[in-house]
């Protein structure tokens, strides 16, 4: 766990203070985003921390501990750092770049050169390529991933990573994100992590502080920064496109309606019809014999219609699983010009459904609420 | 054909002269380094302290071998050693720190700073970046430095023979006095080869202390 006391830091010959009383915790496990434009006082709060900056007054806890109270190699040893520029030494190898605190802190050679390949193996580095090479023969994407990987080399519980994908081009960005995200969901490291991207900041944070002139104006998940900006300042940084940006933040679980009525394959299309009315369906699915979503029937066709539904449905255009985005939802939709989905369980299992008009209705219930 | 003749007859002097030569040039040089090296660490810190000390550097090196030769003569006739191998080696030291203060100066100074900042960052103490990375990065420039100091002094040492320190200027200087040029060009054949071959030498030897992750190709 982090804590920020009413740290504040004014640079030497400056009147105005570069961090100004701010105070957060970040709990153990999660990922904090530092987010502002450049110059709010993002990089300064996070050197605080592992003390590259000392706080001009405030005080900084990590599980409990001041900062201040301990010897400060000491702590930088027990803080994993990255930076954008990555900072790899390019005298030493992959392996020795990975090892480098292992190394100072005197671990077993044989056990520390181990754990460097399990890393590159996580990062889906092959090692025997990777351990022996230097860094000018990697690109930057694989460079940043040796980055993170020497910050956790030595296991610390804190990270502190400043704009670590900023310079890596958008698309490789997006794999590397998402790969740390994987990553992170194993090794549960207490973060802060600075960016200056509403999308980064949405997609990477469990909380997003967000920053102005050196305050902390907000801080809150990243869906109740999206619908609730507590200021004009966080509804302009975070954009016109906010609720957009939420749909990314919601799965398909959430607006889904669970177990509706369905049909089989052996009822008739008068069944069906009168079960779509009773509930005001304007369609109904159609499941097979254990449970398996196989089709539909729209109320219209069906309407005066005779025979079995087996006999009279058409084919599902596609399925969603309730683990997806509500943005992956709402483009399939596009996709398939259709205004609901059937959602499915891996085995295909029929679990309920979404509509556009339930993901509208989402959406604008939790801006009443607030 | 005299000039063969004279090298093939004496040999075993050149062989002679030629150790004595290095034993000046190696020695000071390698005391040059253990000195500058670590003054160019130091002065990196702080460039006003820099610029003062690399002015120092840069006047010593102004001053003729000769008048340099002159001045030490009466300092160090204070403990028997105004002439010979000691001032010999006093003054190639003193030449060969601009050199390598100079490039280790500046191969600290041009270190990438996200380098640094990473190294502190992740809790190296200065020593260990110093160790581990940042002169391991600045080696390559720093030996440039020293392998300018070699070539120059070779040549600065020649002319020590003058104050009776050997080595190979002593061809030089007695093929001057005795009009004698099968000595005068066997010197100054010898202290041009010399010179290359101690540069190839270092040569080999920088690229073997280089790290390959620093090859640029
Ligand atoms: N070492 C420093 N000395 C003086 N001023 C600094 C220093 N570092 C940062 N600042 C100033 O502090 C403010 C915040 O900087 P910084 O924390 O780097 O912003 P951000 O990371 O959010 O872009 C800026 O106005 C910057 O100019
Ligand atoms: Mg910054």
């Amino acid at each position: 766990m982090i804590r920020l006391h009413q740290v504040s830091k004014t640079f030497p010959g400056s009147t105005v203070p570069a961090v100004d009383r701010v105070s957060l915790e970040v709990p153990a496990g999660e990922i904090c985003v530092l987010l502002g434009p450049s110059g709010c006082g993002k990089t300064t709060t996070m050197k605080m921390v592992n003390r590259l900056i000392e706080p001009s007054s405030g005080d900084i806890l990590i599980d409990g501990r001041s900062t201040s109270d301990c010897d400060v190699t000491q702590l930088r040893r027990s803080i994993g750092y990255v930076i954008q520029q990555i900072g790899l030494f390019p005298n030493k190898t992959v392996e020795d770049n990975i090892c480098i605190v292992p190394d100072i802190l005197g671990w077993d050679r044989r056990k520390s050169r181990e754990r460097a390949a399990e890393l590159l193996d996580m990062v889906a580095l092959e090692p025997g390529a990777f351990l022996h090479r230097y860094p000018r023969e990697l690109s930057g994407g694989q460079q940043q991933r040796i980055g993170v990987l020497r910050a956790i080399a030595a296991d610390p519980p804190v990270l502190l990573m400043d704009e670590p994908f900023g310079a890596i081009d958008p698309i490789n960005r997006v794999i590397i994100q998402d790969e740390f995200l994987k990553m992170q969901a194993q090794i549960r490291k207490t973060i802060l992590f600075v960016s200056h991207d509403i999308d980064e900041a949405v997609k990477m944070a469990d909380r997003i502080a967000i920053f102005r002139d050196g305050r902390l104006v907000q801080y809150d998940t990243p869906d109740n920064i999206l619908a609730h900006p507590a200021s004009s300042f966080v509804s302009d940084f975070v954009g016109g496109d906010r609720t957009l940006k939420r749909l990314q933040l919601l799965t398909v679980r959430d607006a889904m309606l669970a177990d509706p009525p369905r049909v089989r394959a052996a009822d008739s299309l008068k069944q069906a019809v009168a079960t779509m009315e009773e509930h005001g369906h304007q369609t109904i699915v159609l499941v097979g014999p254990r449970g398996r979503a196989r089709g539909y029937v729209p109320l219209q066709a069906a309407r005066g219609a005779a025979g079995t539904v087996g006999e009279n449905h058409e084919a599902l255009p596609t399925t969603i699983r309730p683990n997806e985005d509500l943005r992956t939802a709402v483009s399939t939709m596009f996709r398939h010009d259709v205004s609901w989905l059937a959602c499915v369980d891996e085995d295909g299992m029929y679990l309920g459904y979404v509509t556009l008009r339930g993901i509208t209705r989402l959406l604008s219930e939790t801006y009443r609420d607030g | 054909m005299d000039i063969l003749d004279y090298i093939i007859s004496n040999w075993g002097l050149i062989v002679t002269r030629t150790g004595e030569h290095v034993a000046i040039v190696g020695v000071a040089v390698a005391l040059a380094v253990l000195t500058g090296v670590p003054i160019g660490v130091a002065i990196s810190q702080n460039r006003r302290l820099a610029e003062a000390v690399l002015y120092v550097a840069s006047m010593v090196i102004t001053i003729p071998s000769i008048a340099l030769f002159g001045m030490m003569i009466p300092i160090l006739s204070l403990f028997g050693q105004g002439i010979g191998y000691l001032p010999a080696v006093i003054a190639v030291l003193l030449y060969s720190q601009l050199p390598i203060i100079r490039n280790t100066y500046a191969a600290i100074r041009n270190l990438d700073p996200a380098l640094r900042e990473a190294a502190r960052g992740m809790g190296l103490t200065r020593g260990q970046r110093l160790r581990e990375v940042e002169l391991p990065l600045a080696l390559p420039v720093i030996v440039t430095g020293v392998r300018l100091a070699v070539v120059m002094n070779i040549g600065v040492t020649a002319i020590a023979a003058y104050i009776g320190a050997g080595g190979l200027g002593t061809f030089i200087s007695r093929g001057i006095s005795q009009t004698d040029p099968r000595q005068l060009v066997t010197g100054a054949l010898a202290v041009s080869l010399l010179a290359i071959v101690a540069d190839l030498a270092l040569l080999w030897l920088q690229r073997k202390l280089t790290s390959p992750g620093l090859r640029t190709r």
